[in-house]
């Protein structure tokens, strides 16, 4: 809100056109002269919205600019101060994803569409690739061919696969492939599941179902429960992360089709809120289009245009 | 989190009661509040400030109007702009001479274009027409599969020649299928691609060559951000869109990313997808989503789903009611039993302003449960018929009474009188809202349906 009162004046001269572009945005402020100003409102609007159209959110914008413009007049950059300060939100998020006994389970969760099965195959190979011995295993019983779809990504990843019987109940499923993974000695179980809204309150249910059948099995299972964020979303992507923390226990981000234009903004509002960690970005379609979340890197992104 | 915009604006115009003109100053405090609801929703930041721009030119300096406050008159000044966004935009398909009308479905990963092919041969079946489906996603692991589920479920027609892995034969010998075999029209999948992909665009291009098709519909997510412009307008600018399938509108998305794109591209918004049946397909409607993009809950289908449970009679009694402000606890009881004949609690839930909110659901998770509302409806039945009709009786004594009754307790009592008088609140400024639809035969179906959402 003060944050508001601040460009009240700038906002009364509507015709005036902002840059859009973040370079753009601190080039001023950033020549030699202007380091030793405090930021204008101008400038002040034109870096929120530059947060803005990233999808970070009104709310988060305002936060991170107030806190910028806090420390302007002390002669620093202004593209470094806002790097500084979201790389600090990002990195007050960061903590090593829990560990425990074995097999180590991974759920993979998220609404419809975001990406969870793609991501699954993807994280069968980086595991593969590491050197642990991953199963994946089916718990989507609702969509119509997603076993299919992901028993070819398994194929590729050259790992083995428990499927579920269609229509069967995604938690006997579960059941069945940590079971399997005890026996055949395996140190990581990555489940898939249906794509599922938020606001589905049985569906999420479905999922707390998941969730206390793997902690029947297996100590402190699911180890980890993998938010899939599609990086085109917008403010719901708080919402989604706050439902699906609150029921399904989700203690880390999957940011996935950051090579489109889109830049997954609403993860920072997330990191800051929830204090939940980016674990890894989807980048294509390939199977090794996964990598691990690099916070110098996302921010760097952050602001750059694709086209 | 999010307050309906009118709920907003009441606080910023709390202040001036009485006054004949929106001032300059006002007005821009509530443009301020305007212009973080609508960001807040995903309209874009562009398109807000043309907006906030447009709305400021027609509030400053009007009369404020007896009949409103001036909280409502703004209100109604965004929503009438933003309607004024759609045009006179039709949900569903224009009319076109061509057979078979060859619909071509376009748009990101993930979208729900292939749900989205279902769907529509669905409705087009429904219609009576023959629709055939293709998919032309070759790429993605089991897609073509998926198709054929889904057809099936759909009980239309797939066009599937086995081992044909060029996306372009593929659309090319479904339409030469469909033309010969009498089907009325064609639907083509595409795989999910994104705007800045040459080679997948030129591929959609190709399909496109092939086909030559009279609807070129772009499925857009109703929970994209910032981004949906930029998306939507190169698939634009490079194939042409005549227009948009907002999917997933079953969320809590206020959806005003699609605002947007209509805005800015110029696309009219054809079909809104609300959920993952095949059923849950509907043609647009602008003043749906522009309510829901102020947050004002999506009220309209709202209305539509209660007009099927309340009978014409029902509606009119408690449309006086609300009128008149004479909403009592008896008639809560008996919309509590219309909303449990309504269907899937959480869904009705969402769609009213205010209970949307995600965080007061979750807050009160058991209030969704339909065995508290058979506890609410025990707690109304404890109550004398003098208490049901005024609250204002139930002093400490006799919700001891009611509780012991009803075999509840006191605080579930007391739960209960305040959600009730929330709703009493609510339904004074649903009442408003009705009011300020347009012309005559709007307005009259809104506060006919105002009655019907209240009533059994
Ligand atoms: N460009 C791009 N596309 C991706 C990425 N990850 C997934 N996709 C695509 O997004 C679409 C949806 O992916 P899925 O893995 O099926 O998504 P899902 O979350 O399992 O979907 P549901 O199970 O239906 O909810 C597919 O077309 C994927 O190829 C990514 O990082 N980049
Ligand atoms: N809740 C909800 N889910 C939907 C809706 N439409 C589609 N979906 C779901 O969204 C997910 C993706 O749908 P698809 O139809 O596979 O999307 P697509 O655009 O064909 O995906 P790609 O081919 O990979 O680009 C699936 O889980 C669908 O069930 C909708 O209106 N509401
Ligand atoms: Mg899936
Ligand atoms: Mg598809």
């Amino acid at each position: 809100m003060g944050f508001f009162e601040r460009i009240k004046d700038s906002l009364a001269r509507t015709t005036q056109q902002f840059a859009e572009r973040f370079e753009e945005v601190v080039q001023g402020a950033d020549s030699p002269e202007g380091r030793t100003r405090p930021v204008d409102v101008d400038t002040i609007e034109a870096l929120e919205e530059a947060l803005i159209s990233a999808d970070v959110g009104v709310a988060a914008a305002a936060r991170i600019v107030e806190a910028v413009s806090a420390k302007k007049d002390r002669g620093q950059s202004l593209r470094a101060l806002v790097r500084t300060e979201i790389l600090a939100i990002l990195q007050r998020a960061a903590s090593p994803p829990p560990d425990g006994q074995r097999p180590h389970v991974v759920l993979v969760v998220g609404v419809n569409g975001t990406g969870k099965t793609t991501t699954v195959g993807k994280l069968a190979r980086l595991s593969k690739d590491s050197g642990l011995t991953p199963l994946i295993c089916a718990a989507d019983t609702f969509r119509a061919a997603a076993v299919e779809q992901l028993e070819v990504w398994a194929t590729r990843a050259g790992v083995d696969f428990i499927r579920a019987r269609a229509g069967a109940d995604p938690a006997a499923v579960v059941f069945d492939a940590i079971a399997a993974g005890k026996a055949r000695g395996r140190d990581l179980v990555l489940v898939d599941t249906a794509g599922r809204l938020h606001t589905r309150t049985n569906l999420m249910t479905e999922l707390d179902k998941i969730r206390r059948v793997a902690a029947r099995e297996v100590e402190g299972a699911p180890h980890e429960v993998l938010l899939v964020l599609d990086a085109t979303v917008g403010q719901n992507g708080l919402n989604q992360a706050r439902e699906f923390m609150s029921v399904a226990g989700v203690n880390g981000i999957i940011l996935t089709k950051l090579d489109g234009t889109a830049k997954g903004g609403i993860a920072v509002a997330i990191a800051h809120d929830l204090q939940l960690p980016i674990r890894y970005v989807g980048v294509g379609e390939g199977i090794d289009d996964l990598i691990p979340f690099s916070p110098q890197e996302y921010v760097d992104a952050l602001f750059e245009e694709k086209w | 989190m999010f307050d309906s915009l009118s709920d907003r604006l009441q606080g910023v115009f709390r202040s001036l009661r009485g006054e004949a003109r929106l001032t300059e100053v006002t007005v821009e405090a509530a443009l301020r509040e305007i212009r973080m609801a609508l960001l807040e929703a995903d309209v874009n930041f562009k398109v807000v400030k043309a907006f906030i721009d447009r709305v400021r030119d027609r509030a400053v300096d009007q009369e404020v109007l007896k009949s409103l406050t001036p909280a409502q008159q703004v209100v109604r000044i965004v929503r009438d702009e933003m309607l004024a966004l759609f045009g006179d935009t039709q949900g569903g398909l224009p009319t076109v001479q061509a057979r078979p009308r060859v619909i071509l479905l376009l748009g990101l990963q993930g979208s729900g274009k292939t749900t989205t092919t279902g769907k529509l041969g669905r409705w087009l079946a429904k219609q009576g027409r023959h629709p055939l489906v293709v998919s032309t996603d070759v790429r993605r692991p089991a897609a073509i599969e998926q198709l054929s589920v889904v057809g099936k479920q759909a009980g239309v027609r797939v066009y599937d020649p086995a081992g044909e892995m060029d996306p372009v034969a593929r659309a090319s010998g479904a339409l030469a299928d469909a033309r010969n075999s009498g089907f009325d029209v064609l639907i083509v999948d595409t795989a999910g691609r994104l705007h800045i992909d040459d080679d997948l665009m030129d591929e959609l291009r190709a399909i496109k060559a092939a086909v030559d098709p009279s609807d070129l519909l772009y499925v857009a997510d109703a929970m994209t951000g910032q981004d949906a412009i930029k998306s939507a307008g190169e698939f634009n600018r490079r194939i042409g869109i005549t227009g948009v399938v907002l999917s997933k509108m079953d969320g809590d998305a206020r959806g005003g990313a699609a605002l947007s794109v209509v805005g800015v591209v110029g696309v009219p918004i054809a079909f809104v997808g609300s959920g993952e049946r095949l059923q849950d397909l509907e043609p647009f409607h602008p003043d749906r989503v522009v309510s829901r993009v102020l947050g004002m809950g999506d009220v309209l289908s709202l209305i539509e789903k209660a007009e099927e449970a309340v009978s014409q009679e029902d509606a009119e009694k408690l449309e006086r009611k609300i009128r008149n402000n004479e909403f009592t606890l008896e008639d809560f009881r008996d919309q509590l039993r219309t909303i449990k004949k309504m269907g899937p609690l959480e869904q009705i839930l969402g769609m009213i302003p205010g209970l949307g909110n995600l965080k007061e659901l979750t807050a009160n998770r058991e209030k969704v449960d339909e065995g508290q509302l058979s506890r609410v409806e025990a707690i109304i039945n404890s109550m004398t018929v003098k208490e049901r009709r005024n609250h204002q009786l139930l002093n400490g004594s006799r919700r001891k009474r009611i509780a012991k009754g009803s075999g509840t307790s006191v605080e579930e009592v007391n739960r209960l009188l305040k959600q009730f008088v929330q709703m009493q609140k609510m339904l004074k400024q649903l009442g408003g809202m009705a009011g300020l639809g347009g012309g005559g035969k709007k307005k009259m179906r809104g506060l006919a349906g105002m009655k019907g959402l209240m009533n059994r």
